[in-house]
């Protein structure tokens, strides 16, 4: 089976089956990251490019890392040392990268939708590394990696995701992902971060964390920014720990065998507690391993290859 | 110089003709409507097949000049507005410089004059520089032929300025033109919030925005018995506060827009540009509303809000990208094709909302077929299918999501 998308956008627009393809492609990738010589010429001759228009320490040295194991020639494109800064167009930078002959961009783009209108006028694949409010898709891969890992299987688990759901595109691209495997997805969080229409998506809202997370398998915790505090969305930083904060005591609620994710930066002491975020439940680390691994699956579907290629 | 218009189906709401009639015109005036007129003198118009009406009435064109003409200019606008059928608009005052006096407004009438090829009628500022703070010299600027006020598009938020504008704009009869959006409510706002503005990840536009201030401009309009006219409704809530005004017989109209009739916030997700608008294309039951709002009366006319913008204003992120949809060209075939032959709306309706609706919102002596008025004819033909094709826009604007 190949990928057969020219651009990786978002969840949404992947079948079951395609997840599964990239998540399965991942395995192999993983066994790659953990041997002594970690390159390997599957993407030899293949160039791509990171243009990151929002911060990333993770997600941007991720796909990078993973582009050099497979042997592409990998670029980042620093924006703000760049000719953005000088005025010129989204259109024009990304024609200037274009004909310098790569075959695979990597956007982060603060506004939603970017990544589409750049697939729409480039002929290089795009992946969207994170675009405004909307979707995060390899982060959710990531995400439904890890949790398959330790768990088997994503089929019917019960998952969490609590936070600021209203602007996150991790938990969105989760929920699609989740969803097509038949999980049960709760979303929980304040009532002025959580739009009443997200249970549309097929989950059910919670404003009480107990409650939410109570006999889930896995509970995914997103970061809440600062900036929503400061434009009125809740009172405080101390009463959002108060009342949303996962520690190892409300984890209590949870099975007992709950996995805890968090896509990082963590603040810690706002929503989720040091003890917790270094404890044996949380894969926060791992998390970012299997990043790599998703992203070498992607980029090497992507620019090419097929899962036996690269099993054999 | 006679032209006679033979054979076509005449529509003309406000004398309530709907017949196989020929229309006489003399000199630019039209001189006889009647059955099977005999002249062998003028140029004769094989109307058979078709629909002869009052010319169109576009009450909200923004023509861009003076100041942005690389978006639109009276030359280029007035051309589109003749392809679409209009032989009448209104253009809007946020231009560069506003027209708030006299000299602005007299500049645009003359340039239409000069360049134009259709009646356009100005809309003046309410507020000084559109600012918000001071009211512009009304009285003025009706003299220098604007038909109504507007700070369009930059709506009105103190509801003090609001009241006094209402007030001294009834002195002279001026409709004050309101574009209803709370500002606190929209900031950053890039679709309809809603379902689909969750997933797109767009920052939502509730429908509250604009009801609040249908809500506050009918209280307005009450205290100080003075017209206020809605412009492009678009909500369910703005149709229900606007019909229980009417119903106490406040002096209260509105328009809505061919987009907001036939278009829902589900086409954002291409992130297309060309579907970002303000007030933003709303859900399925608002465009329910908005229907049973043009049936019932609720809705006095259709208005384009022809929004003209450039290239490189549109082909760019979405939420950097500028509001606005060009209209002018695809509106009459919009609301035909989308209500008309889909059994929605009947044509005489049609016609009457493109017609008297707008002239009679205005208070101008235009949309019928009067013996004796001005020649204003705009002549439809129902079997006739064309692509959208916004490279042939008349229109500097190719800003279309049809």
């Amino acid at each position: 089976m190949k990928f057969e998308h020219k651009d990786l956008l978002g969840i949404k627009q992947l079948s079951r089956e395609e997840l599964e393809l990239i998540l399965d492609t991942a395995v192999p990738m993983k066994d790659i990251i953990k041997r002594d010589i970690k390159k390997v010429p599957a993407l030899r001759g293949k160039a791509m490019v990171t243009v990151f228009y929002e911060n990333s320490t993770r997600t941007r040295t991720s796909f990078e890392i993973a582009g050099k194991y497979l042997s592409a020639d990998t670029v980042n494109l620093a924006v703000s040392t760049s000719s953005v800064q000088k005025g010129e167009s989204l259109r024009d930078t990304i024609k200037t990268i274009e004909v310098m002959g790569f075959d695979l961009m990597v956007i982060r783009h603060s506004m939603s939708g970017t990544p589409h209108y750049i697939a729409r006028n480039t002929n290089l694949r795009v992946i969207n590394a994170g675009d405004g409010t909307n979707e995060h898709p390899t982060q959710a891969l990531l995400d439904m990696y890890s949790i398959r890992e330790k768990k088997g299987r994503l089929e019917g688990l019960k998952v969490a995701i609590v936070g600021d759901i209203l602007h996150s595109r991790v938990a969105r691209s989760n929920i699609y992902g989740l969803s097509k495997f038949g999980c049960e997805i709760r979303v929980v969080g304040p009532s002025t971060l959580m739009p009443p229409e997200i249970e549309k998506l097929g989950v059910k809202s919670y404003f009480n964390l107990e409650q939410a997370i109570d006999g889930v398998d896995v509970i995914n915790i997103l970061r809440i920014q600062k900036e929503r505090q400061q434009s009125g969305l809740f009172p405080s930083l101390d009463e959002y720990a108060n009342l949303y904060m996962l520690s190892p005591d409300r984890l209590r609620r949870a099975k007992e065998d709950v996995l805890v994710l968090h896509p990082g930066p963590i603040n810690r002491g706002v929503e989720i507690s040091s003890a917790l975020a270094d404890g044996s439940p949380s894969l926060i680390n791992e998390q970012v391993t299997n990043g790599v691994a998703v992203r070498m699956a992607l980029l090497f579907l992507m620019m090419g290859g097929s899962r036996d290629e690269i099993i054999n | 110089m006679k032209l006679l218009i033979k054979g076509g189906r005449v529509v003309d709401p406000a004398n309530d003709i709907d017949a196989v009639m020929d229309v006489l015109i003399e000199d630019g005036i039209i001189s006889a409507v009647q059955v099977n007129i005999l002249d062998r003198e003028g140029t004769v118009i094989d109307a058979a097949g078709k629909i002869v009406c009052p010319g169109f009435i576009d009450m909200h064109v923004h023509l861009r000049e003076p100041g942005f003409e690389y978006k639109e200019d009276i030359a280029t606008g007035t051309r589109a507005a003749a392809v679409g059928g209009f032989t009448t608009v209104c253009c809007m005052p946020n231009t560069n410089p506003v027209i708030d006096n006299a000299a602005v407004a007299t500049f645009v009438r003359e340039r239409a004059a000069k360049a134009g090829v259709v009646n356009v009628l100005p809309i003046g500022c309410i507020s000084k520089a559109q600012a918000g703070h001071e009211l512009t010299e009304m009285a003025d600027l009706v003299a220098a032929g604007c038909v109504a006020v507007s700070d369009d598009g930059n709506p009105v938020s103190d509801a003090s300025l609001m009241r006094n504008a209402l007030d001294y704009a009834k002195m002279f009869e001026l409709p004050v033109l309101s574009h209803c959006e709370e500002r606190s409510l929209t900031k950053n706002g890039q679709m309809h919030e809603g379902y689909f503005s969750i997933l797109y990840g767009l920052k939502g536009i509730p429908a509250a925005a604009e009801e609040l201030m249908v809500g506050r401009d009918i209280k307005l309009a009450e205290m100080t018995d003075a017209h206020v006219h809605i412009c492009h409704a678009s909500t369910r809530g703005s149709m229900e506060l606007i019909r229980e005004a009417k119903s106490r017989g406040l002096k209260v109209t509105a328009e809505v827009t061919p987009h907001h009739l036939v278009l829902t916030d589900e086409i954002v997700g291409d992130y297309d540009a060309d579907t970002k608008v303000n007030p933003p294309l709303r859900s399925e039951e608002h465009l329910a509303a908005l229907l049973q709002g043009l049936l019932d009366g609720t809705v006095d006319c259709i208005a384009t809000d022809h929004a003209p913008h450039h290239l490189e204003s549109k082909d760019c992120e979405y939420d950097l990208a500028a509001f606005g949809i060009s209209g002018l060209e695809t509106a009459a075939a919009v609301v035909m094709d989308g209500l008309v032959n889909t059994g929605w709306l009947d044509l005489v309706r049609m016609v009457e909302l493109f017609t008297i609706g707008p002239a009679d919102v205005l208070g101008i002596d235009k949309g019928t077929l009067d013996v004796g008025t001005d020649a204003d004819i705009t002549i439809l033909d129902p079997e006739l299918t064309k692509v959208v094709n916004p490279a042939e826009f008349y229109s500097k604007g190719k800003n279309t999501p049809f």
